[in-house]
């Protein structure tokens, strides 16, 4: 479908396992955000995803809260939001996902909203407190203008509603690696193989994990056994203290660069072990 | 028990407002509970073990008293009959809701019962069927709201509970329930969330609406008893909206006039979301809520800490849309006189939430040209005597004799000697 489809099924010819950092847009402050893209692009990474704060994010834990909240009260908007994803497209040739509440999205309308996607060059878009039943609406204006609507799928999630799932999702499936809201858990908990087997069996989009993952040891899981790894909790902690724009860049590609290195490493591990990349 | 027509298109909507607005995690546990409750709702042991506990645990059927005192303030064109929902068990209506969804979270297995408060009655009933029930309990409360309803707190702690202070944005009823939500994402294998008001995902605002609709069935059957007919008008305070959609239950298909009475705060704000908000969604559900132009919710205001929400159930919402409900607002200060009124004139200290409903009443029975066109228009007829009234007193108000409501009479009194 949009260009966020043809970016994820790219990456997995290419048998890469993508790491996927997820920056809030304003934080730490405007210019350590783009900072962080600037290092995010610098560690090699071609997807991002951009969380636009909102004032009651009940999907996330402590640290998103607290960036959210803070960026907000610096002053950061949807709008504003928008021109941030607009500018990682347009300086830096990143790949945008936004992911944002759905009050914002009502607010200024779902049609003037995915016109805005696209008008900013959003890939792909994610909605924390939209499940996919009361999704219909949002997801025909979003594709409308081209832009994917990414479906969360969580442990939780039976065989009947992953089927709902794999007939609407497009771009990647969103594997919210725990119960839990974002930054706790252990990101990769026990049955995250048998987890990630199960909904591979069901769907055949690339299936990236996040909620709770953060250090190399948990993307090198993932890396082994799913298509890619989202990590915001991890490294919103590491920008926290930072306020200036190399610093920020520094940190993110350092951070980063170290999680998409371990990805790599499992996943080359993979596909030697099989002969042939996973998916090809 | 029976459920007014709700005019849902598709269950868990009211017109365009309802519906399930939650993470994909809590969506099978929503299926769970809706099914477990459409079961048990017309099943003639559930109902039995859910009346006997009405009756001999919680103290129902709850008194419809007549306020002569109080209908003489209000210029005397009413007979004034208030539903006595603060004598129920733990001092509100809110252990309606609750002895209903214990005995579903135990149908679902559940060790752990979760809740948000604001004023803290909510906790203080959640806390109170937890420990009936033998189940763990934690409830979340704003810091704000703990210090407001500080006699509420050590209620819930002695009763076994673990009250968990929530220090985010406004520190009360909004954060709360955002803090509960997380915590039910969390532990969604083993607990269950008892939502204390007709708010929240489908089926909480149809599911709350039929635990607390005993209110209104039984108000219905008092009045007639009592006046040998239908009130011509029936009173309610509205948070999140359950005790208002309980009275409402027992006469929306009746020809009452329906008043919602929403907070209207003071200058540091208001909790209005019918009279003032605009349509979105908030913890679960699409309805009236407060707003800026961005879509960020903006905080609430009320002295009455169970008000003090900037959204409200949605189908409140569509009764507003339709105009069957009249919905109104009274701010901090005409709430407070009308404590005091009550207090004094029938010895009856009410919440502070229940006395904005009381607060309406006084007001519309002293607008003249207002009661002369309920007269006119009503189903009774002009010459059937004075008007009906019923208002809801959804709660005593012990729990705010520390805070301002008791500052003001003690004021009022002794002011000079302090
Ligand atoms: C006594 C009392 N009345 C009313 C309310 C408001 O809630 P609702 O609108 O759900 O009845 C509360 C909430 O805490 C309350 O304690």
């Amino acid at each position: 479908m949009g260009r966020l489809g043809d970016l994820t099924a790219a990456l997995r010819a290419e048998g890469a396992r993508p790491v996927v950092p997820f920056v809030t847009a304003g934080f730490p402050t405007d210019d350590a955000c783009r900072g962080a893209l600037r290092g995010v692009k610098d560690a090699g990474c071609r997807l991002v995803e951009i969380g636009v704060p909102f004032s009651d994010p009940v999907a996330d834990g402590p640290v998103i809260q607290a960036a959210s909240q803070r960026a907000l009260v610096q002053g950061m908007t949807p709008a504003r939001s928008l021109e941030l994803a607009a500018w990682a497209r347009r300086e830096l040739d990143l790949t945008v996902v936004l992911m944002g509440y759905l009050n914002p999205v009502l607010r200024m309308g779902s049609e003037r909203f995915a016109a805005a996607c696209a008008t900013a060059g959003v890939a792909g878009l994610i909605v924390p407190d939209l499940p996919v039943d009361e999704a219909a609406g949002l997801r025909a204006s979003l594709h409308a203008a081209g832009v994917d609507l990414v479906s969360l799928v969580a442990p939780t999630t039976d065989a009947a509603r992953l089927q709902l799932h794999a007939a609407h999702a497009s771009g990647f499936l969103y594997l919210v690696s725990t119960t839990g809201v974002t930054g706790t858990g252990a990101g990769a908990g026990d049955g995250l193989e048998a987890y990630v087997a199960r909904v591979r069996a069901a769907c055949t989009l690339p299936l990236y994990v996040g909620f709770g993952v953060g250090t190399a040891a948990q993307a090198a899981r993932v890396a082994r056994c799913a298509d890619g790894a989202i990590v915001g909790s991890a490294l919103l902690r590491k920008l926290e203290h930072i306020a200036d724009e190399p610093a920020a860049r520094a940190a993110t590609s350092s951070f980063i660069g170290e999680l998409a290195g371990a990805m790599a490493a499992a996943g080359d591990g993979t596909r030697d072990a099989s002969g042939k990349g996973d998916h090809s | 028990m029976t459920t007014p027509s709700s005019n849902a298109a598709a269950p868990g909507r009211f017109g365009p407002y309802g519906g399930q607005y939650v993470p994909e995690t809590l969506m099978p546990c929503l299926r769970e509970l809706e099914a477990v409750w459409l079961a048990a709702r017309t099943e003639p042991a559930f109902l039995a073990e859910l009346a006997e506990l009405q009756a001999d645990y919680s103290g129902r059927p709850t008194p419809l008293y007549r306020a002569r005192r109080f209908e003489a303030a209000c210029g005397g064109r009413a007979r004034v009959w208030l539903k006595r929902e603060d004598l129920n068990h733990t001092g509100a209506h809110k252990i309606n809701n609750c002895l209903g969804q214990v005995l579903l979270a135990r149908r679902m297995g559940k060790a752990r019962l979760i809740a948000e408060t604001g004023a803290g009655q909510h906790g203080v009933a959640t806390a109170t069927v937890a420990a009936w029930a033998g189940l763990r309990c934690t409830v979340y409360m704003g810091e704000v709201d703990m210090q407001r309803q500080e006699p509420n707190v050590r209620r819930m702690r002695l009763l076994g509970a673990e009250v968990v202070p929530v220090l985010s944005g406004a520190r009360t009823l909004k954060d709360a329930t955002s803090e509960a939500i997380r915590d039910w994402v969390t532990n969604v294998a083993d607990s269950h969330y008892i939502i204390g008001s007709t708010v929240g995902p489908h089926p909480y605002p149809t599911m709350v609406r039929d635990f607390q609709s005993v209110i209104g069935i039984e108000a219905r059957r008092q009045v007639l008893e009592k006046e040998g007919r239908l009130p011509d008008v029936a009173i309610a305070c509205v948070g999140g909206g359950s005790n208002a959609a309980g009275l409402f239950a027992g006469f929306v298909d009746d020809p009452v006039a329906l008043y919602g009475v929403e907070a209207g705060g003071s200058a540091l704000g208001h909790s209005a979301a019918l009279a003032l908000g605009t349509p979105g969604v908030l913890h679960g559900s699409f309805s009236y809520l407060l707003q800026d132009d961005d879509g960020q919710i903006v905080p609430a205001h009320s002295i009455a800490a169970g008000l003090d929400y900037p959204g409200v159930g949605p189908e409140h919402s569509f009764l507003k849309d339709t105009g069957r409900v009249t919905y109104d607002k009274v701010d901090d200060a005409e709430a407070l006189t009308a404590f005091g009124d009550l207090c004094r004139l029938e010895g009856i200290i009410p919440a502070l939430e229940s006395s904005h409903a009381l607060a309406f009443c006084r007001r519309l029975l002293g607008d003249e040209a207002a009661c002369a066109r309920l007269l006119a228009t009503r189903a009774a007829g002009p010459d059937a005597g004075p008007l009906v009234v019923v208002v809801n007193l959804s709660g005593r108000g012990d729990k705010d004799m520390h805070g301002d409501a008791g500052a003001q009479q003690d004021g009022g009194a002794h002011g000079q000697a302090r």
